[in-house]
């Protein structure tokens, strides 16, 4: 039997250290019934992908606050089609640019976050948008 | 139903005398600028000299942040700030991987001493105080500064400024560290010896609470881990062989100013009052100077919403004053756009002029500490002191704060405060306006700061001319210098100092010393 959780690898690339975001949604989406895998600090796009594939991840949550997401995000997404991980669903939380936001739902992340999201909307897109693991069987 | 602080504190409707029995005048306030300050260090408080409006801002290239701090001081500003970019605050060249996207992003790029030389471009460094936010290689980047005064023809006698130079809360809050704890602690201890001896006038450290704060911590965690912080580094100094009162006077602090109005006032009158009387009672320190508290304020950024963000501009006058109402010496403003970018110059200015209307409209200043006496504000002071004193005791059992931040025991206890106040807001027993209150579909949006890639490609371009231009055999032989330095027990910065002269790189320093002491990995919890 597939453990029906979803599985969350949450991640902070880039060199900045501002973990609070990424840690009090881990443990947001823990309570909510989710296994969550945080990677810690200063994470290349390699390393993500990595973490994602070895731990059968359904989404990746990446937190950035620097302004690296344009750098990151894409190399991420190329990342991921390499490895054939087509359907990670990719979640990303921090401070992005209005500018920025129709760049990253091109490359294939829906999922943007901005500050002062409640916890329980992203809980709800997660729900909603990872594969379900059930199906997948 | 009570009131309940954004720390979790709960606040009585009614103070009374009661409430400060057993407070006495001469033992526990006594009048600003005596022992133990609680009301100031300064017998007249602002009526002498007002606190130093210092806006912190750095961003892309040095020629454009020369530019800003140029338009800064010509706006009345009264002290420089540098905001280093994320490269620099980790030790890594433009072209290291690690660097990919980050240059100039959140604060300027400084590489080498040729950065340095355009930062402080026209800026006389004999004339203005400048304050460094830098931490692992604090003692880096004021061996550039160092090193740009001497091509001024600045006396180092003459130079009078800050380097954060806190490691520890690195460790314990905003993660950026290189080396593990200990060998970290002796780049601090260096610059200690360094600075008292050749720098007299600089601060060789300010020690900070404001991102233990912004990382989630109560206002008690704050004042507690700060101060139990201070006291780590006396005690490291003190046994690097250094006698208290020739370098205690030299350390600042750096609190923050969140949005609990009475509870930030009493934050800073307990902070003087604890400090005062751990320099005297536990290091025996006899300089009065070595028991004055003295302490930069900044609004509290995490305060900020992207949701309607002209909100930002009050929020910011009201923290600033409860900064001001604390005696603090000098203080930073945050922009409205701070949630969303960088600040622009408009932001930055009325951040600025925000800081002058409080220092010259509203009065304030003509009396200091305004709310001493205050049944509340009393009862306050003492109440954070008695949960700072308790932490004290907890850290001292453990070993001390290296050796607690080792078995992340702050890490952990800040976490859990973060979590529960972002369960508060959740459901809704914390209000923010805008956020999770008197909520509009449709926010007003501000012109952000968005800083593109050119500002990589041109300091990539400025260290390869360096690279080519600078003598490879000095570099090479000031970087072995600073390695064996870093092997003994030498001072590091005479090392430092030379390896800036031959236009090493912060990359090339920082490596030398990698080799020596290794590099830290925090081990990540939830």
């Amino acid at each position: 039997m597939t453990d029906p959780k979803i599985r969350v690898v949450i991640a902070k690339p880039g060199l900045d250290g501002h973990d609070r975001g990424a840690r009090v949604i881990a443990r947001a989406l823990r309570d909510a019934g989710m296994e969550v895998i945080y990677t810690g600090l200063r994470q290349t796009p390699e390393m993500i992908v990595s973490a994602a594939l070895q731990e059968d991840a359904d989404v990746i949550g990446l937190s950035i606050l620097s302004g690296a997401h344009m750098h990151i995000c894409p190399r991420i997404m190329t990342l991921l089609k390499e490895k054939g991980l087509h359907d990670v669903r990719v979640v990303i939380g921090g401070i992005i640019p209005d500018v920025d936001i129709p760049k990253l739902r091109e490359i294939g992340i829906t999922g943007i976050f901005l500050p002062g999201t409640p916890m329980q909307d992203i809980v709800d897109f997660i729900r909603k948008n990872a594969r379900s693991r059930v199906e997948s069987l | 139903m009570a009131f309940t602080t954004i720390s979790g504190r709960e606040i009585a409707p009614l103070y009374t005398p009661a409430d400060i029995a057993t407070l006495d005048y001469a033992r526990d306030l006594a009048d600003p600028g005596a022992f133990p300050y609680t009301r100031g260090i300064h017998p007249t408080g602002y009526s002498g000299k007002l606190w130093t409006m210092r806006q912190f801002a750095g961003f892309g290239t040095p020629e454009e942040t020369n530019a800003r701090y140029k338009q800064l001081l010509a706006a009345g500003g009264t002290g420089l700030s540098v905001a280093f970019d994320l490269p620099t605050l980790m030790g890594r060249d433009p072209d290291h991987e690690l660097s990919l996207g980050e240059v100039g992003k959140c604060g300027v790029n400084v590489t080498s001493l040729a950065d340095m030389e355009v930062l402080f471009d026209g800026i006389d460094l004999g004339a203005v105080t400048t304050s460094m936010t830098i931490n692992s290689p604090a003692s880096m980047l004021l061996a550039m500064y160092l090193v740009v005064a001497e091509k001024q023809g600045v006396s180092w006698n003459a130079l009078s400024g800050t380097i954060q130079n806190d490691i520890l809360k690195e460790f314990i809050a905003q993660k950026e560290y290189i080396y593990p704890p200990r060998p970290s602690m002796r780049l601090v201890t260096d610059t200690f010896a360094f600075c008292t001896e050749r720098v007299p006038r600089w601060n060789s450290i300010s020690v900070s609470g404001y991102h233990i704060r912004e990382a989630g911590a109560t206002a008690a965690q704050e004042l507690a881990f700060t101060l139990r912080d201070g006291i780590e580094y006396v005690q490291y100094g003190i046994e690097a062989g250094l006698d208290v009162d020739t370098f205690a006077p030299r350390i600042s602090f750096f609190f923050n100013a969140h949005s609990d109005f009475f509870e930030e006032i009493a934050k800073y009158r307990a902070a003087r009052r604890i400090w005062a009387h751990v320099m005297r009672d536990r290091f025996k320190a006899s300089n009065p100077r070595s028991w004055q508290l003295r302490f930069h304020t900044q609004t509290a950024g995490v305060s900020l919403t992207a949701q309607q963000p002209y909100n930002n501009v009050v929020r910011t006058a009201l923290q600033a004053m409860a900064g001001v109402m604390g005696g603090t010496q000098s203080l930073h403003t945050n922009s409205l756009d701070e949630a969303l970018s960088l600040p622009t110059a408009e932001g930055a200015t009325l951040a600025l002029r925000t800081q002058q209307i409080i220092a010259y409209e509203t009065g304030v200043t003509a009396e200091a500490d305004p709310l001493g006496g205050s049944y509340f504000v009393e009862r306050l002071t003492a109440d954070l002191e008695a949960e700072a004193l308790a932490y004290f005791d907890a850290i001292d059992r453990m070993g001390g704060m290296v050796a607690a931040i080792e078995r992340g025991y702050p890490q952990k206890e800040i976490a859990e405060s973060a979590y529960r106040f972002q369960q508060a807001v959740e459901r809704r027993d914390q209000v923010i306006v805008g956020v999770n209150e008197f909520v509009e579909d449709d926010d007003e949006r501000i012109g952000t700061l968005y800083i593109d890639e050119t500002a990589a490609d041109r300091q990539m371009a400025r260290l390869e001319r360096v690279r080519a231009q600078r003598d490879s055999a000095a570099v090479a032989r000031t970087l072995d210098a600073l390695q064996e330095a870093g092997r003994s027990d030498a001072n590091t910065m005479p090392a430092l100092l030379d390896a800036v002269r031959a236009y090493a790189t912060i990359g090339e320093m920082c490596d030398a010393l990698r080799v020596v002491w290794g590099e830290y990995e925090e081990v990540p919890v939830i």
